[in-house]
């Protein structure tokens, strides 16, 4: 078994490597995830690390004096989308790949 | 002894793969191709040993191609990227550049012009470099047209810069015709050579196309470059501030011409000072702050989510519309009328091309 396993699993584990995230999910104004309709296989650490970060986008606004209501950031493969909602915010996450149609 | 290098063909169809081997064992540096069927496998080869080439497939099930070329932008920077995927969409194509692939190739186009794919696999291996043949990466536009005109080629090289996009057709070594902002000919030509960056592509030949120059094509570089020299002369030290001036006026212009609000042009940290037209001093600094800010933020979430390279960010609040956009080496915030919707990215992103041209 271990052999078989060896000749034909693959070359190295890689953990790292996870489907892009879709779904949506609220965040509190602490960055705590509220509620997530983003499948359960994906790590809850990174979507918790997202809200954060978009808390912060969101709260740099404010600092900079033009307080913005929604957010779109399109990155290569995956555009996030935030709105703020009474000091948290609410984030669509949608995969830009060729398997998902690709909004602006 | 002579290297052999490694490429890893990635396709979800079985068939295609077998089908790349045998195509790929006609390249003249004998290569040892290596295949995957998932994005998850072919990352994990990248990971367990050195590869020169990935030949990528875009729809796949699970992780895409898309995904694994920002995985592999990351992780394996010097890795040779090439697209050959059946979607015939510019979307996907300016997406894939924008990823940083090589070359992008439609796999009913690569299957009519095998030749010239195997040929420009081989110049990405890198092998015909090593001999001082051509190889497009890093060289200036003037070079590559002297090159394929030496080669005495038949192709149509796609220039893109930004949104701008260019045709160059070339028959047997000679320019027969240019198309770029809307000009056709010599005028479309001498304006494509005044481009300073952008991406190039080879195109299948069009031998019918109609022919507009019928100068030869040295006889147009060194005209161009007269131009270019004269334009550079005419303006010393001098008139310096002259210059500042029509700058200002003109950049002043095209911001009304396209209907923004404002612009703020932002280098790098330690790189000089923010640029701000349409706006007064004080909100221009704390925008320019914010976009520092921003910009490190969703670097950070992009790295988090494996995302790619930020496209460009829109933002909305009752006031305003914004668009930041990386350009070269900046990162532009422009702010529109709420009203202002159609077109709104690509109107920004022809904007930021024009700012420093």
């Amino acid at each position: 078994m271990g052999l078989l396993k060896n000749i034909f699993g693959s070359p190295t584990a890689h953990a790292g490597v996870t489907q892009l995230p879709s779904g949506s999910i609220t965040v509190d104004r602490a960055g705590q995830i509220v509620s997530s309709t983003v499948s359960s296989a994906y790590p809850v650490e990174v979507l918790q690390a997202v809200g954060k970060e978009v808390l912060a986008l969101l709260h740099e606004a404010h600092v900079a004096q033009m307080p913005l209501a929604e957010v779109s950031i399109h990155f290569a493969v995956l555009r996030i989308t935030a709105r703020e909602l009474r000091g948290g915010a609410i984030i669509f996450l949608f995969p830009q790949t060729a398997l998902s149609p690709i909004s602006n | 002894m002579e290297v052999r290098h490694k490429i890893l063909v990635l396709d979800d169809d079985t068939d295609w793969l077998e089908m790349s081997r045998d195509i790929l064992a006609q390249l003249p540096s004998k290569p040892e191709v290596r295949t995957a069927s998932s994005g998850k496998r072919a990352l994990a080869m990248l990971d367990a040993e050195p590869f020169r080439l990935l030949l990528c497939d875009l729809k796949m099930p699970r992780i895409d191609g898309l995904q694994v070329l920002a995985i592999v932008r990351r992780r394996f920077p010097e890795l040779r990227t090439v697209v050959l995927s059946g979607l015939e969409d510019e979307e996907f194509r300016s997406r894939a550049y924008a990823l940083g692939v090589d070359m992008f190739w439609l796999k009913t186009e690569m299957q009519a012009n095998l030749q010239m794919y195997l040929e420009c696999l081989e110049s990405l291996l890198g092998r015909e470099q090593e001999g001082g043949f051509r190889g497009l990466q890093s060289k200036g536009l003037m070079d590559i047209i002297q090159m394929e005109c030496l080669a005495r080629t038949s192709t149509v090289l796609r220039i893109t810069r930004g949104s701008l996009v260019a045709k160059l057709w070339i028959q047997e070594g000679e320019l027969t015709d240019a198309e770029a902002e809307g000009a056709r000919g010599e005028k479309a030509f001498l304006r494509i050579l005044t481009w300073k960056s952008g991406t190039f592509e080879n195109l299948p030949a069009e031998l019918n196309h109609e022919r507009t120059i019928f100068k030869p094509v040295n006889a147009l570089l060194l005209e161009s470059a007269q131009a270019i020299d004269e334009n550079d002369g005419a303006s010393g030290d001098s008139d310096e501030a002259a210059q500042t001036h029509r700058r200002t006026v003109w950049k002043l212009s095209l911001l009304a011409r396209v209907g923004a609000e404002f612009v703020v042009a932002v280098p790098p940290e330690g790189q000089g000072e923010h640029e701000a037209m349409g706006t007064e001093d004080q909100t221009a600094g704390q925008y320019a702050q914010w976009t520092r800010r921003a910009t490190e933020i969703i670097k950070r979430m992009g790295d988090a989510v494996d995302g790619g390279p930020l496209l460009h960010l829109d933002a909305s609040n009752v006031e305003r519309r914004l668009l930041l956009v990386p350009w070269e080496n900046k990162n532009f915030l422009v702010g529109w009328s709420p009203e202002t919707s159609d077109g709104l990215f690509e109107k920004t992103k022809k904007l930021v091309a024009s700012w420093d041209s």
